[in-house]
């Protein structure tokens, strides 16, 4: 025998299931009425210092189809890499948003300011990336992965540069498609898989 | 401010395995290739945080919170308490807990449920608190009916209410379902069986708790919660209060 080591376990999560919008953002499920406005509406106010963006993009699955019922977060610093709640943040900056697949066409959009670089623990500097978290239904154990932007000096990330298979780095990119627009897709499976990340 | 070290790497194998042909809709929305690895970063040890201005006085009563005119929600009435901690048994204070669970019925306010099992006019079906400075949360329910679902040819899910709790840290996020003690469809349900470890299943089971229910009024299930801790080391970072 040896001494218990008396740590817990994390708990185990669960599929937040088809009805995830109930309980995360009941005014978009149709709720209406039981809070003022849904929980993470803007991941700005007005304001916000910093070069305003939108993100769109999909959420594929292994069949190659948009699904319609994912529900993504992102969390993010300011334009000077300050986090909300950190000293010095810009206070129009909330840094997280929940948004969703549409209904109809599967398209999710986020509109935010592009965020500053924030160095690793041991000082290394990130290139400036989005934090995004998926559930849905068939999702087990929510997935976390990266939103980095393709007009950016992305060659000294850490994280990219952990990717052994170089050509995968790129589905953590997202791709400018006009000024102040990027178009991100989160492929499930497939060839194009993106990266998922265990941090 | 504090360092308070990296997050605990997640210990995959105590949680449920992303695919698994018995829960079908996992097969085409498990990802196929390795996880990539690596060691937190302020990106992921900072997370959102929600002030008491953002909860309302009914947002953790679902007996009340759709009612529109106080009538209450149809079904047994629930005490649904417990605490929010780390692995290193830390209370989790003022963080977010959300709920949303099926009526009675088993039905969800929801144009995509189609069982027949009838709506309740007073029951919209989710709740919301922070915790106190102990970690503790509590919500007023009722017991939410078991419910069939296209799966395989003759699927139930137990009776369960998701949970999605945020923690301090975006990468502590965690969504997960608790289930009643003594239900017998827990171990037939693949949804549940997704997760392999039956001591991490066992602890999706809340226990009927005598002790914080109200003769008269209410019964009690407590379903307490861990997240993932921080590793503080005095060769990588400040202790807390050293
Ligand atoms: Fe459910």
């Amino acid at each position: 025998m040896v001494q218990p080591l008396n740590t817990l376990v994390e708990t185990a999560s669960q599929t937040g299931g088809p009805y995830v919008h109930i309980g995360c953002i009941p005014t978009f499920a149709g709720l209406g009425a039981v809070y003022p406005e849904d929980l993470g509406l803007r991941a700005i106010e007005p304001g916000a210092a910093g070069e305003a963006i939108t993100i769109t993009g999909e959420v594929i699955d292994g069949t190659g189809w948009a699904f319609r019922d994912a529900l993504l977060e992102s969390w993010q610093p300011d334009a000077n890499g300050k986090f909300a709640g950190q000293a010095g943040a810009d206070p129009q900056v909330n840094g997280f948003a929940r948004f969703a697949a549409d209904k109809d066409t599967g398209l999710w959009t986020l509109r935010t300011v592009k965020p500053g670089r924030v160095p690793t623990r041991d000082g290394r500097m990130q290139a400036p990336h989005i934090s995004i978290w998926i559930a849905a239904r068939g999702i087990n154990i929510g997935l976390h992965t990266r939103i980095y932007f393709d007009d950016e000096d992305n060659s000294t990330d850490p994280l990219l540069n952990r990717i052994e298979q170089r050509p995968r780095a790129q589905t953590l990119i997202a791709k400018r498609s006009a000024p102040g627009e990027y178009r991100f897709d989160i492929h499930l499976q497939g060839a194009a898989e993106t990266v998922f990340l265990d941090i | 401010m504090t360092d308070l070290g990296p997050l605990v790497p997640r210990r995959r194998d105590m949680h449920p395995v992303p695919y698994d042909p018995e829960y079908k809709t996992s097969v085409t929305r498990s990802p196929r290739w390795p996880l990539l690895s690596m060691e937190s970063t302020p990106s992921e040890e900072t997370g959102p945080r929600f002030g008491h201005s953002l909860i309302g006085p009914l947002d953790n009563n679902l007996i009340l919170n759709w009612s529109k005119d106080g009538t209450g929600a149809i079904g047994e009435r629930i005490l649904m308490h417990g605490r929010v901690m780390d692995e290193f048994g830390r209370p989790v204070p003022n963080t977010l807990v959300e709920i949303w669970q099926a009526n009675a019925g088993g039905r969800y306010r929801h144009v995509r449920d189609t069982y027949f099992a009838p709506l309740d006019p007073n029951f919209g079906g989710c709740g919301r608190t922070l915790t106190d400075d102990q970690g503790r949360y509590q919500f007023l329910t009722i017991r939410p009916g078991a419910y069939p679902w296209p799966n395989r040819a003759n699927d139930w899910r137990p009776m369960h209410v998701h949970i999605s709790v945020f923690g301090h840290s975006f990468g502590q996020r965690l969504i997960t379902q608790m289930y009643f003690e003594g239900d017998p469809l827990i171990n037939l349900c693949p949804i549940a069986a997704t997760v392999k470890s039956r001591s991490q299943l066992d602890a999706l089971v809340a226990p009927l708790d005598l002790s914080m229910s109200r003769p008269l009024d209410y019964l009690a299930y407590k379903f307490d919660i861990v997240l993932r801790g921080r590793r503080q080391s005095m060769f990588e970072n400040k202790l807390e209060g050293m």
